[in-house]
């Protein structure tokens, strides 16, 4: 079931499927590591709910949940 | 012969560290052309050839998105380097590599190295380098650049490579992208060949050209007709993936990486573990802990820097400069029967103008000791995620925190410290409102108003003003975001780096590069400003030396603009000239106060100055004057700090402009709305 990364939970892990969007921040997250077949673990959120923490590629990566939404995993 | 070499690397690599190494105490720190980013460069020592090491931008990618990454990428391409040195971080190798696939594709020999190799092998995991270097067509090297491990090898294999002739042309053919779209490149590289300037990096050119990097269009200058072909290219995969080329390269990459990680990596530990960094973390940003502990830190380096020992280092430099300097100056020009404008010139304006900057410059290095320290520890990323989501709401970034609450101790080294901020807007920003936090200088001002209208209620009317700051800080990063500063917003992707306990070395070399372009400009800028206060300030038009400020060129000024104030409610040329001198430093506000009310130089608590004060002013008009203090342009020396970072006189001109535009509509709102509710 393919689902946005912002609705996963803390713990929770996906497969990147797709980045929706274009231009500056999609580009950023994908030279991130943020690319198809990546899998990628929800650290934390934030302690005021944004941005969020994940681990991706063996490190720990932050983005605000807007980015978030526009990252397919399944 | 000279030979340069340029290192390339991801922030965080090590890579300040190896070129440090490398180059000892030769560098040279200056800007890129048009832009804030520093340039270091240095020769190698150990080596008797003439080497020059060239430190790139730290950057993940030479996509055409950053300021960083476009400097990294025209300087690789315009000056071309004998040899790109690439700098990884080991213990985050697949991430690394994503830059290390884009530069091996420029044509220039390029050296892999391996850095932090001691906490790879501490883990128990290991790297094949020399599989690795049939990977990539490159010589790989590993180094432990923070013990000086491996550093000298890489710039001798660095020479090795630049003096054979040959460029193997093996490390272009790495196939890192799958079949259709390397005949695509092929085919593209083939006809743009000949109208580019060399022929070295045409691989690079043609995979720019596919991705339609607009940026590399205007550079590389090529025929509309030829780019309509290479259009035609791209149309054709991506609509045969379905998909944009953009992310089909970013793809390929990271599959080729993916691949070779798997065939040369082998990690003991299993994965999931909690490192030693996650665990920091889960105290660190912690849902509860973390806004306190964040608060705790600020205080901590607040107190520290202007609290006891701040004021104590401004104290010893000032009676150091002040008093034994400006004496044996004094008794020189004596005794060599100087005329008395030239000692006044000497002692009073030069010695005195630069002694009140400089003594700042000890506070300054505290403040950047603590600023180095929480950057290499790595803690500077994580105050920026936890502070993000609320100065969001301002159109300011998590690491705008910083800068401002330092504005609350200096203004001067707040503003240096916005050079921590990636993003072009939101530096602007911070910088523009920054100086709206109260500043040290600015409470004796404070202190004497308060003590001398609201003598029942000083700490809270003293709160308000510094509340007062705050909040039209607020107010304006909402207006300006609105306004001169619109855009779409900027992405927030930031990596949290491992914890790693700095180096001391490390530290002191950061903080010294950044204190001494404090030095400079007081050496510079602020030096020709002291000067020219100086002169406005103790000469009348006709160059007459005055005694009483009110004949000099600045109390003419005064008297000029004073109207300009009336509808403030302090139209008495008094209070203009005292503002104008209050850009020397504000405290300076006072003494001229006192000066001009012929009591003399006086302490804010002055209960001479309070009753001649009280005669001109009433309650609200103080407090209109305390807003006006609060906001209007800063001092010289928070001016050329400005100047320094914003790297333009228009955007500087812009803020302390807007700055004193602010001040003017609060002071207004303050002394009209107040007289409208019946306040005197």
């Amino acid at each position: 079931m393919e689902r946005s990364l912002k609705l996963l939970k803390p713990g929770e892990k996906g497969i990147i499927v797709k980045i929706n969007g274009e231009g500056a921040v999609k580009r950023r997250l994908m030279d991130m590591g943020v690319t198809r077949g990546a899998e990628v673990l929800v650290r934390k959120v934030a302690p005021l709910g944004d941005p969020i923490e994940v681990n991706i590629r063996g490190y720990e990566l932050t983005f605000r949940k807007s980015e978030a939404e526009n990252i397919l995993v399944k | 012969m000279q030979y340069r070499f340029a290192l390339v690397g991801n922030p965080n690599c090590g890579k300040t560290t190896m070129f440090n190494e490398i180059t000892g105490s030769t560098q040279y720190v200056g800007n890129w052309p048009g832009v804030t980013i520093e340039k270091k460069e240095g020769k190698a020592r150990k080596f008797k050839e003439d080497i020059r090491i060239i430190d790139l931008p730290g950057i993940y990618s030479l996509s055409p998105y950053s300021m960083e990454e476009i400097i990294a990428r025209d300087y690789i391409i315009d000056e071309k380097p004998d040899v790109i040195i690439n700098i990884l971080d080991a213990t985050n190798i697949e991430r690394n590599l994503y830059l290390t696939t884009q530069v091996i594709e420029l044509g220039i020999p390029v050296v892999v190295v391996l850095n932090i190799m001691d906490e790879v092998e501490s883990r128990g995991d290991s790297i094949d380098t020399k599989e690795l270097e049939k990977f990539l067509g490159t010589p790989v090297l590993c180094t432990s650049a923070n013990k000086g491990k491996g550093v000298s090898d890489v710039v001798q294999k660095a020479l090795e490579l630049a003096q054979t002739a040959a460029v193997k042309a093996a490390n272009e053919r790495v196939c890192i992208f799958d079949e259709k779209i390397e005949k695509c490149i092929t085919e593209v590289e083939g006809k743009i060949s000949s109208y580019l300037k060399e022929k070295h990096y045409s691989r690079w050119a043609a995979i720019k050209l596919l991705e339609g990097d607009e940026k590399a269009k205007e550079k590389l200058n090529i025929p509309s007709e030829l780019l309509t072909e290479i259009d035609e290219y791209k149309d054709r995969l991506e609509k045969e993936y379905d998909n944009d080329m953009e992310t089909m390269v970013a793809d390929n990459r990271y599959r080729f990486i993916s691949h070779i990680v798997g065939k040369t990596v082998k990690k003991k530990s299993g994965r999931g573990e909690l490192t030693l960094s996650d665990k920091i973390d889960r105290v660190v940003t912690n849902k509860f802990l973390a806004i306190p502990l964040f608060l705790a830190v600020m205080f901590a380096v607040f107190q520290v820097t202007f609290g006891a020992i701040g004021s104590f280092t401004i104290d010893w430099v000032d009676a150091l400069i002040n008093d034994s300097l400006a004496g044996l100056v004094s008794g020189w020009l004596e005794a060599a029967g100087a005329s008395e404008w030239l000692h006044e010139l000497i002692v009073g304006g030069i010695i005195g103008g630069m002694g009140s900057m400089l003594v700042f410059v000890p506070q300054i290095m505290i403040l950047f000791f603590f600023i180095s320290l929480l950057e290499d520890s790595g803690y500077m990323a994580r105050a920026a995620f936890v502070m993000d989501r609320l100065l969001r709401k301002f159109g300011l970034s998590g690491k705008s925190f910083i800068p401002m609450f330092m504005g609350f101790g200096c203004t001067t080294p707040a503003v240096m410290a916005t050079r921590t901020l990636e993003n072009e807007k939101d530096r602007k920003l911070t910088i523009m409102l920054t100086p709206f936090m109260s500043c040290g200088a600015r409470l004796p001002v404070y202190v004497l108003f308060a003590a001398a209208f609201f003598a029942k209620n000083q700490s809270i009317v003293i709160f308000s003003i510094y509340v007062l700051g705050i909040v039209v800080a607020v107010l304006s990063g909402i207006i300006l975001k609105n306004t001169i500063l619109k855009g779409d917003a900027e992405p927030f992707v930031m990596e949290l780096p491992p914890y790693r306990i700095p180096t001391l070395k490390g530290i002191s070399i950061h903080m010294w590069d950044r204190g001494k372009a404090f030095i400079k400009k007081a050496g510079t800028v602020i030096f020709a400003a002291s000067v020219v206060i100086w002169f406005l300030q103790s000469f009348s038009f006709n160059l007459q030396m005055v005694e009483d400020p009110a004949d000099s060129i600045f109390g003419y000024i005064g008297k000029a603009i004073a109207p300009l104030f009336a509808p403030l409610g302090f139209g008495d040329w008094k209070s203009s000239v005292a503002l104008l001198t209050g850009l020397v430093a504000k405290e300076v506000v006072v003494a001229t106060m006192g000066i001009l009310h012929g009591i003399g130089e006086v302490a804010e608590d002055s209960v001479e100055l309070a009753a001649a004060l009280q005669a001109s002013f009433t309650p609200l008009k103080a407090y209109a004057f305390m807003a006006f203090t609060l906001l209007y342009v800063p001092c010289v020396a928070a001016f050329a700090a400005i100047k320094r970072e914003m790297n333009s006189w228009k955007w500087t001109l812009m803020a302390v402009g807007y700055q004193t535009g602010v001040a003017w509509i609060v002071a207004f709102i303050i002394y009209q709305g107040g007289r409208l509710l019946g306040l005197n």
